[in-house]
C-alpha cells in the first residue's frame, strides 16, 4: 500500500558535538578593530586574577557553525512544520510579523536604564499592554514582570501573602485541586504555604462542598486553572470563589488555559483575585523550545498596593516608570520582565482586536470538539461532555492489547504529528491531552484523527508495530533509566570519565 | 483573519459533525452570569502594514545604541551579535518548538542544550550547570534557596556591591522561607571587604554571595571569601551579571565557589528594554539532587546510537509538585541556545580576544576621565569592563544631559541605588564604542560644548 500520510521522510545528517570538531585558531567571529593602545594585561589586573586559557572551548569557523546548527535544527519537530497538539500547552502559530516588530531597532535595542525620556515608546507599549490584558481578564491592574506561566504563580501567591500579611496573618495553607499542573503545588511552597490537595469531583470539575469542607481561617488561597486541565469550564467557580471569600481567602486562577474564553469569559467577572496569563500560550509568542515565555499577572484592586515595582504610569501625556511602592512585594526579576515577549503579545491584540481574539477562542473550541466528537469512538474518553480548548482521552481500550499512551505518542511522530500531552492531568490513568487551538485547518485535524484511528486498529492488529514506535525519526527511544542512572550532563576531553561520579 | 485557517463553511462543517447548530452550544455550560455580554474594549483589528505602522512609530519614540552612543552597563550589556546567530536562532524548526519532552523529534534542541551546559561548566570552571533560569537575578534568587536546601542554614550574606535588583529579587523570594539577608558595606577599592564578611560569618550563615566583578565592575578576591566561608561550613555563591569576563578573569570554580551563577544576555542576547536574558546556573556534582531547573542528558536508543533527554526530573515541578526544588518549567530556551551559537562562534580565541578588548577599552577610558578636570575615579580597585566616576563640580544628572545634547548616553546615576553614591556614575564601555565615541565622551564630560 502506498503510504500517503504525512509522516517523516528524508535526510537527517549526524553531527558530532561543538567540542569535537574543528581546529586549533579557527574562530567564526569577527571582532570590532583594536583602536586603543595594546596595552600589557598585567598592568590592568593583579596576575592572580587572569585566566590563561579555556581548555576544551570550540575552536570553529562560520562555515562549521552555521552546518552544525542548521543541521541540528532539522531533528527537531516545530510549530511551522506540523500540527502540535500539546494539551495545556496552547502550540498555536505565531505570526511572522511579531517576530519583525520585535526586532525593530527602537524596540530591541533599547538599554533597561535609558532616560524615561528616551523610552517613551517602550513604556507606552507596556502601559497599553497592561490595560488590554486587564480587560480581556477582568482584572483591574496587570504586572508585566514575571518571566513565564510559574513566575507569575509565584508572583500572584506572594501578592496573596502581602496581602494577607497586611491584614495580620499570612495564613498556613493553599488548596489545590489534584488536576492541577505541577507548578502550583511548587510555587505555593516556595511561597511558605502547605499545599492541601482537593479531589476533583465526578463532573471533572472541583465541587463547591470539597472546598467548603476544608477551608477555614488557616486557608489563604485556593488556585483554580479555569478552564481546567480535562478542558472543562469549573462551571461552579463563582460558588468556589464565595466559599473562599466568605473565609478571608484568595482565589488564584491559573490562567494557562485562557485561550478558550477571549472575549467570552472573564476570570475578573467570576470572582477571581489573580491569575497569570502565558504570552506565550494564549498570545502567540513562540515557545522558542522551552522559552523565553512571560507570565503577567493580573490583579484585583486590593491587591494593587502590593505589585512589583516598577509600575508603568501616565503623567499626562508622559509615561513614567514608578519605583516607590511603599507596600510592594519587592522584585520577582531584574529589569521589567521579557519585553520582546510583551511586544509579540501587543502586537497580536492589535492584529486581532475585540473580534479576533473571540474568534481565536471560538475555532479553538469548535476545532477541540470537533477532534474529540472524532475520535471518542476509536478512544476512551473519560469525561464525555463538550470541552473547551482541549479534551483529554486514555489508553483504557489500547491497555488490553498492552498498548499504552507512551506507544501511541511515539506513533504519532511515524505519521508526522507531535504528540499530545501524555499522563497529565494526573486524574486521567494514561491521559493524552489533545489541545488543537484555532490555527489549524479542517483538513490537518482530520489527517489526525485518521493518524489516530490507525493507531487504534494497529493497537488490535499489530501491538508491536506501536510498541516499537517512533520508526521513522533520527533516533528510536531513548534509555531514559540510563540517562537518570549514569548522568552525563557534559562532554568532557577524551579519556575523562563522562558520567558523574558522585551519581546514583 | 490570515491566522485562522477554518471559514464559517469550515466551521459549519465540523460543528455538524459535532452534532450542535451553533459554537454557542459548545459554551452552555459557562453559567450566563459568567458570561461577557459585550465585545472586549480593545482597539480594532490592525492589517500588517498598519501594524507596521503603529510599531515603528512606537519603536520610533525610543533611543537605540545604533543611533545613540551609549556607555550603560549595570547588568545588561551592549556587545556585538553576528549575523549568524539571528539566522541560525531564527530556524523555525528552533524557535516553534516547545520545550523538548519528547526526545525523538527534539534532537536538535537537546543537543543543543547538552553543549550549552559544556559550555557554561567551561566557562563558570564548575561540573554541572542547568539548561537555564530566567535571567540573573532570579537564577541568584535560586541560588540562595538550594543553600539553604543543602545546609539548612537561614542567614545570607549579601554585599551592597552585588546589583540592586539582584539584591531587592533574592529578598523577595528568600524572605517568604523565613532566611534573613545581612547586607555587606564595600570598601574604597569598590570591593567587599573581607573583613566584614569575616564578621558577618557565624554557624548559621548558609552562604555568602559575591558578585565579580561586582555592580561598580570591580574585581573581588573570590578565593579569600571561598576561604573564609567554607571555614564556618558556608557555601560560596558567586554571581557574574557580565560573563565577557570569563575570558580573561579566573574561572570561580578555580577559586573555591560553590554554586556558580549569572546573566547570559550578554552571549548574543538583544538588550530588549531588560529581557529576556538568560540566568545562568552551575554547581558541583555533589549538589546535583538539590539544584533546580531543567538538565539534559546524554544516552542511547534501542539501537545503541548516542541521543540526549530531558533527565533527573524528580527533582522538578511536574514529578515532585510542592517538594520540587524550585517551581521553574518554561525557561530561556531560546536564549541559551542563542548563547551557544554565539560561544561557538567565538570560540577559545574569541572569548578571550574579546575579553581583552573590553579591558583594554574600558582601561583607556578609564584613565581618560581620571586625568579630566572636575572627575576623579571612585574607586582604587582593578576593574573589568566598568568603573565608578565621580563628579566634583557638576552633578551626574547634569553631565549627562550635556552628553544627551551631542546623542551621548552616559553612564548610570548611582545616586539612584546609593544614595552615598549620588555624585557618581557608573560607566561602562564595551567592544560597541569606538575610541571616536570615549574621546568624544571624555570631551564632553570635559566641559567642551
Amino acid at each position: 500500500m502506498k503510504d500517503e500520510t504525512i509522516g517523516i521522510h528524508g535526510l537527517a545528517f549526524n553531527e558530532p558535538l561543538l567540542f569535537d570538531q574543528g581546529s586549533s585558531g579557527r574562530t567564526g567571529c569577527s571582532l570590532p578593530e583594536v583602536d586603543v593602545p595594546e596595552v600589557k594585561t598585567e598592568r590592568l589586573l593583579p596576575k592572580k586574577l587572569l585566566r590563561r586559557d579555556i581548555p576544551g572551548f570550540p575552536e570553529l569557523s562560520e562555515v562549521e557553525v552555521v552546518r552544525h546548527f542548521t543541521r541540528m535544527s532539522q531533528w527537531n519537530y516545530g510549530v511551522d512544520l506540523g500540527f502540535y497538539p500539546l494539551g495545556s500547552c496552547t502550540m498555536k502559530y505565531s505570526p511572522k510579523i511579531n517576530e519583525e516588530v520585535w526586532q525593530l531597532p527602537g524596540l530591541s535595542r533599547a538599554h533597561p536604564y535609558q532616560p524615561e525620556s528616551l523610552v517613551q515608546g517602550a513604556l507606552e507599549l507596556m502601559y497599553e499592554l497592561e490595560r488590554y490584558l486587564a480587560e480581556v481578564s477582568g482584572m483591574d491592574r496587570v504586572s508585566l514582570q514575571p518571566a513565564a506561566g510559574a513566575h507569575g504563580e509565584l508572583l500572584g501567591m506572594m501578592l496573596i501573602r502581602a496581602y494577607l500579611e497586611s491584614k495580620g496573618n499570612p495564613r498556613k495553607r493553599v488548596l489545590v485541586p489534584d488536576s492541577a499542573h505541577g507548578t502550583n503545588p511548587a510555587s505555593s511552597a516556595i511561597c511558605g504555604y502547605q499545599v492541601v490537595q482537593i479531589k476533583s469531583g465526578p463532573k471533572g470539575y472541583v465541587e463547591p462542598q470539597s472546598v467548603a469542607e476544608v477551608m477555614d481561617e488557616d486557608v489563604a488561597a485556593i488556585m483554580v486553572t479555569n478552564p481546567n486541565t480535562l478542558g472543562l469550564f469549573e462551571e461552579p467557580i463563582a460558588e468556589v470563589a464565595k466559599i473562599v471569600h466568605s473565609k478571608g481567602g484568595q482565589v488564584y486562577c491559573d490562567g494557562a488555559n485562557l485561550n478558550a474564553i477571549l472575549g467570552i469569559s472573564r476570570p475578573g467577572d467570576t470572582g477571581i483575585d489573580v491569575l497569570q496569563f502565558n504570552l506565550h500560550k494564549t498570545f502567540s509568542v513562540p515557545h522558542g523550545g522551552g522559552g523565553p515565555g512571560a507570565g503577567p499577572v493580573g490583579l484585583k484592586a486590593h491587591l494593587a498596593p502590593f505589585m512589583p515595582v516598577p509600575v508603568v504610569e501616565k503623567k499626562g501625556e508622559r509615561f513614567a516608570l514608578n519605583h516607590h511602592l511603599p507596600s510592594s512585594v519587592g522584585k520577582v526579576r531584574a529589569f521589567y520582565g521579557n519585553f520582546a515577549a510583551l511586544v509579540r503579545a501587543y502586537a497580536y491584540i492589535r492584529s486581532l482586536g475585540p473580534s479576533g481574539l473571540r474568534r481565536v477562542s471560538e475555532v479553538a473550541v469548535i476545532n477541540a470538539n470537533y477532534l474529540m466528537s472524532q475520535l471518542k469512538s476509536h478512544y476512551h474518553l473519560p469525561y464525555d461532555k463538550f470541552c473547551k480548548h482541549e479534551c483529554v482521552f486514555s489508553d483504557a481500550r489500547q491497555v488490553p492489547h498492552d498498548v499504552h499512551t507512551l506507544d501511541i505518542a511515539k506513533r504519532l511522530m511515524d505519521y508526522g504529528f507531535h504528540p499530545p500531552t501524555i499522563y497529565f492531568p494526573l486524574i486521567v490513568r494514561g491521559a493524552l491531552m489533545i489541545e488543537p487551538t484555532e490555527t489549524e485547518s479542517k483538513e490537518t485535524l482530520d489527517q489526525f484523527i485518521a493518524a489516530m484511528k490507525r493507531i487504534a486498529e494497529e493497537a488490535e492488529r499489530d501491538p508491536e508495530l506501536v510498541r516499537s514506535a517512533p520508526h521513522k525519526t533520527k533516533v528510536s527511544r531513548l534509555d531514559e533509566v540510563k540517562a537518570a542512572r549514569q548522568p552525563n550532563l557534559r562532554w568532557r576531553p577524551k579519556g575523562s570519565d563522562p558520567t558523574l561520579s558522585a551519581s546514583g | 483573519m490570515q491566522y485562522i485557517p477554518n471559514t464559517d463553511a469550515d466551521c459549519r462543517m465540523m460543528l455538524d459533525a459535532i452534532g450542535v447548530r451553533s459554537s454557542e452550544e459548545l459554551f452552555a455550560d459557562i453559567p450566563s452570569r459568567l458570561r461577557l455580554k459585550r465585545g472586549l474594549n480593545l482597539p480594532p483589528p490592525l492589517s500588517e502594514t498598519g501594524l507596521m505602522k503603529h510599531m515603528r512609530a512606537l519603536a520610533n519614540r525610543n533611543a537605540d545604541v545604533d543611533r545613540y552612543s551609549s556607555f550603560l552597563g549595570a547588568g545588561a550589556y551592549n556587545h556585538l551579535v553576528p549575523a549568524t546567530v539571528s539566522h541560525l536562532v531564527f530556524r523555525a524548526e528552533f524557535y516553534t518548538a516547545y520545550t523538548p519532552y519528547q526526545p525523538e523529534i527534539s534532537q536538535g534542541t537537546l543537543q543543543a542544550i547538552y553543549e550549552y551546559q559544556t559550555l557554561i561548566c567551561q566557562l563558570t570552571g564548575m561540573e554541572i550547570a542547568n539548561a537555564s533560569m530566567y535571567d540573573g537575578s532570579s537564577a541568584l534568587a535560586e541560588a540562595v534557596l538550594m543553600a539553604h536546601r543543602i545546609n539548612g542554614r537561614t542567614e545570607v550574606l549579601m554585599p551592597r556591591a552585588v546589583h540592586p535588583e539582584y539584591r531587592m529579587v533574592c529578598r523577595t523570594y528568600a524572605s517568604k522561607l523565613g532566611l534573613r539577608l545581612h547586607e555587606l558595606p564595600y570598601t574604597d577599592k569598590g570591593a567587599t571587604d573581607l573583613k566584614q564578611v569575616k564578621a558577618g560569618l557565624s554557624q548559621r550563615t548558609s552562604c555568602v554571595v559575591i558578585q565579580s566583578p561586582n555592580f561598580f565592575g570591580g574585581l573581588e578576591m573570590l578565593d579569600e571569601m571561598a576561604e573564609a566561608a567554607h571555614a564556618v561550613g558556608a557555601l560560596l555563591i558567586v554571581c557574574v551579571p557580565e560573563p565577557v569576563s570569563f575570558g580573561i578573569i579566573r574561572s570561580p570554580g578555580e577559586c573555591g565557589a560553590d554554586i556558580v551563577v549569572g546573566e547570559g544576555q550578554s552571549f548574543g542576547n538583544a538588550l530588549n528594554f531588560g529581557g529576556p536574558y538568560l540566568g545562568f546556573f552551575a554547581t558541583k556534582e555533589a549538589y546535583l539532587r538539590s539544584m533546580p531547573g531543567r538538565l539534559v542528558g546524554q544516552t542511547e536508543d534501542k539501537e545503541g546510537r548516542t541521543g540526549y533527554v530531558l533527565t533527573l526530573s524528580t527533582r522538578e515541578q511536574h514529578i515532585r509538585r510542592e517538594k520540587a526544588t524550585s517551581n521553574i518549567c518554561t525557561n530561556e530556551g531560546l536564549c541559551a541556545l542563542t548563547a551557544t551559537v554565539h560561544l561557538s562562534l567565538l570560540g577559545r580565541t574569541g572569548l578571550r580576544e574579546l575579553a581583552l578588548l573590553n579591558l583594554r577599552k574600558s582601561a583607556y577610558a578609564k584613565e581618560a576621565i581620571a586625568k579630566l578636570r572636575g572627575y576623579e575615579l571612585r574607586f582604587s580597585g582593578p576593574t573589568f569592563n566598568e568603573f565608578v566616576v565621580r563628579a566634583k563640580k557638576r552633578t551626574p544628572a547634569k553631565v549627562n544631559r550635556a552628553l544627551l545634547g551631542k546623542k551621548i548616553i552616559g553612564g548610570l546615576e548611582l545616586g539612584r541605588f546609593y544614595p552615598e553614591l549620588s555624585d557618581c556614575l557608573l560607566i561602562c564601555v564595551t567592544e560597541q564604542n569606538s575610541r571616536e565615541e570615549i574621546d568624544a565622551l571624555c570631551k564632553i564630560m570635559g566641559g567642551a560644548r
